[in-house]
């Protein structure tokens, strides 16, 4: 999408902007006292901090007994977030492909099938789907939290991938068909390349969604050693007998410190997801 | 090498596009699918490259039958009218994207593929991407990527449609060129009758998913075996009057003329009929006189082009030498060449 940065001649953007830093103020200083008081102690009822410390951000370096390390925690999100991508990458973009280009019997059924799971809120199949993993012994796995939410967030991703694949021109895939390519070639080389931005939309959206995903995980996999990031967070404000609210905004602040690289870095990959065409 | 379609159908679903066709083409010969849209050429074409499967009938290269190979084993060179370049391979990459797929060794492909280049004059762009490239050179991309492997066939499918007026001239010669420097039987599909005439030895115009009429240029344009071919070939295009038999003669709508006509003799009294008179053959010269009053006059530069009313309403059209002595609403008394005048029957025939 072109920039759209620049300012109009016949408008002045001062009275929209003064509007919307009002508004926003709020939120603004929400978010400057949640990292403030991370780093800060004050008197109880005063909003100026009196002291500066780093001791909430204790969790780094050591592990509180009953609680799991937050550094393996921290992997397993990023395990758990990672693996999903992958999952929802892989299946989409080959079943985006194969239900908008080959010769699908019922392609209409299946469509509307995969729309209705998409409707389904995960909340209410959580008890089977907990029965179920018990039964496979997949329950309080990392493996078994990452099908279930890969599953969930699978039609998504293959109505994108659809959607995309369907804005490729067939002539490509024809001319790589008499030039000798197999089919498969045929997706790999020349048509896979075309829907990159999409490819990178979706990667980053899954991760995104995996990397804050809470009651699955809660559910099906809140053992320590399997905890992610979300569920450590749960615990800690859970924990009636060591309440510390200071480590739990600075838990907080590291849960969302990838999540604001990954917005920074990659925001016009993302905005394609909405967009819907193969632009770069 | 020679291709030959033996009754080849297509139909999709319960349309039948094509029935029955046969069509051969000599080896080394250049051959255009001309017609409208919708009749059948592009399916023809699709058909013999392989994206189509016949619904019946054979298709041959040479004494192979390739009716049922699917297109990676029939070594055809398909042009199409969008070029379908690969949008994120440079054109050296787009150009040895067949070669690269058989597995080649990068050198072979490497010399190929400059070879080839060359030959198309393109050899200073191989860096660039498609999107980088002019229509021109986009087509030249496309030629290369279908010849580089040496097809047995080269398809060409409304190649020049998306081309300006200018370039279309300088791709025609262009393409002759590399199907006569190549030898490689080639077919062209195309709605354009310039295009088919000035680039091919012969023409197959099909109509409605029938080929009505094969021949050279030449012939068809001067012996056409149906009004709908006279129609379609010739620039500015034939005119038709309407009109009746009566003893061995046609005779205008109104009566107001006749022209008696050998062809005629057998041709029982009051049939209806069509009479063809193509631009060039009514004007200052010819043996009957028709008169008119002009209601069109157009100036191309060395010729003149004007649209005559008859008395009965009909138009005729004439294509002259530049003059400046006849204008818009004139009354005019021109000739028509009797003996270079078409006679159709009603349901299109010729006579």
């Amino acid at each position: 999408m072109a920039d759209k940065t620049q300012t109009s001649a016949n408008f002045s953007s001062v009275p929209v902007m003064l509007l919307l830093t009002l508004v926003s103020l709020p939120l603004v200083l929400m978010y400057a006292y949640l990292f403030i008081d991370t780093i800060s102690n004050s008197e109880a009822g005063s909003l100026i901090p009196n002291e500066l410390t780093l001791e909430h951000w204790r969790f780094l370096w050591e592990t509180r007994p009953g609680k799991a390390s937050i550094w393996l925690v921290t992997l397993n999100t990023f395990i758990f977030a990672g693996s999903i991508t992958a999952v929802i990458l892989i299946v989409s973009s080959m079943a985006g492909y194969v239900l908008s280009r080959l010769n699908v019997p019922a392609r209409g059924l299946l469509l509307a099938g995969v729309m209705v799971l998409h409707a389904f809120p995960s909340v209410t199949l959580i008890i089977s789907i907990f029965i179920v993993l018990q039964y496979v012994g997949l329950y309080n796995s990392l493996i078994g939290v990452i099908l279930v939410k890969a599953a969930i967030d699978m039609p998504l991703g293959i109505w994108l991938m659809k959607g995309f694949y369907d804005t490729v021109p067939w002539e490509i895939e024809m001319a790589g068909l008499v030039d000798g390519a197999s089919r498969f070639t045929v997706w790999r080389r020349l048509v896979l390349p075309q829907i990159k931005p999409a490819i990178m939309a979706l990667g980053l959206f899954s991760f995104l969604t995996g990397w804050s995903e809470f009651i699955l995980p809660q559910v099906l996999a809140p053992g320590s050693q399997v905890q992610v990031l979300s569920v450590y967070l749960a615990s800690l404000i859970a924990d009636d007998n060591n309440f510390d609210f200071a480590t739990f905004k600075a838990v907080g602040v590291f849960y969302v410190v990838p999540v604001l690289v990954l917005y920074v870095f990659f925001q016009k990959h993302l905005m394609n997801i909405y967009g819907g065409g193969t632009k770069g | 090498m020679r291709i030959l379609l033996d009754k080849f159908s297509k139909s999709f679903g319960n349309t039948k596009v094509i029935e029955a066709m046969d069509l051969e083409v000599g080896s080394g010969e250049m051959l255009a699918l001309l017609g409208p849209s919708g009749c059948g050429k592009s399916t023809t074409l699709f058909a013999i490259c392989g994206i189509h499967r016949p619904t019946s009938g054979r298709i041959l290269f040479g004494e192979r039958d390739v009716t049922s190979l699917p297109s990676q084993e029939r070594n055809v060179g398909v042009v199409f009218q969008s070029y379908a370049l690969y949008p994120h391979m440079t054109v050296e990459e787009n150009i040895g994207f067949p070669l690269t797929v058989r597995r080649l060794p990068a050198g072979d492909i490497k010399k190929r593929v400059a070879e080839i280049s060359a030959l198309v004059h393109i050899d200073n762009l191989l860096g660039r991407r498609p999107a980088q490239l002019s229509g021109g050179q986009q087509q030249r991309v496309a030629l290369a990527r279908a010849l580089i492997r040496r097809p047995d066939v080269l398809l060409l499918d409304e190649p020049l449609a998306n081309l300006d007026a200018k370039l279309r001239l300088e791709m025609r010669s262009e393409i002759r060129r590399l199907q006569k420097e190549t030898g490689i039987t080639a077919i062209l599909v195309t709605h354009d009758q310039v295009e088919a005439m000035s680039m091919c030895d012969r023409i197959a115009i099909m109509k409605e998913g029938e080929i009505v009429q094969i021949a050279t240029p030449s012939e068809m344009y001067n012996d056409p075996r149906t009004a709908f071919v006279a129609g379609f070939l010739g620039n500015p295009p034939i005119s038709f009057l309407k009109g009746k038999a009566l003893s061995g003669a046609f005779v205008s709508g109104d009566g107001n003329f006749r022209l008696p006509l050998g062809s005629l003799r057998d041709i029982g009294d009051g049939r209806a009929l069509t009479l063809g008179i193509r631009p060039e053959h009514f004007g200052p010269k010819g043996d009957l006189v028709i008169e008119g009053k002009v209601a069109f006059a157009e100036t191309q530069g060395r010729e003149n082009l004007y649209d005559v009313v008859l008395a009965d309403g009909s138009v005729l059209r004439s294509i002259q030498p530049v003059r400046d002595d006849v204008k818009l609403g004139d009354c005019v008394r021109w000739n028509l060449s009797s003996e270079a005048a078409f006679v159709f029957a009603e349901d299109g025939r010729r006579l």
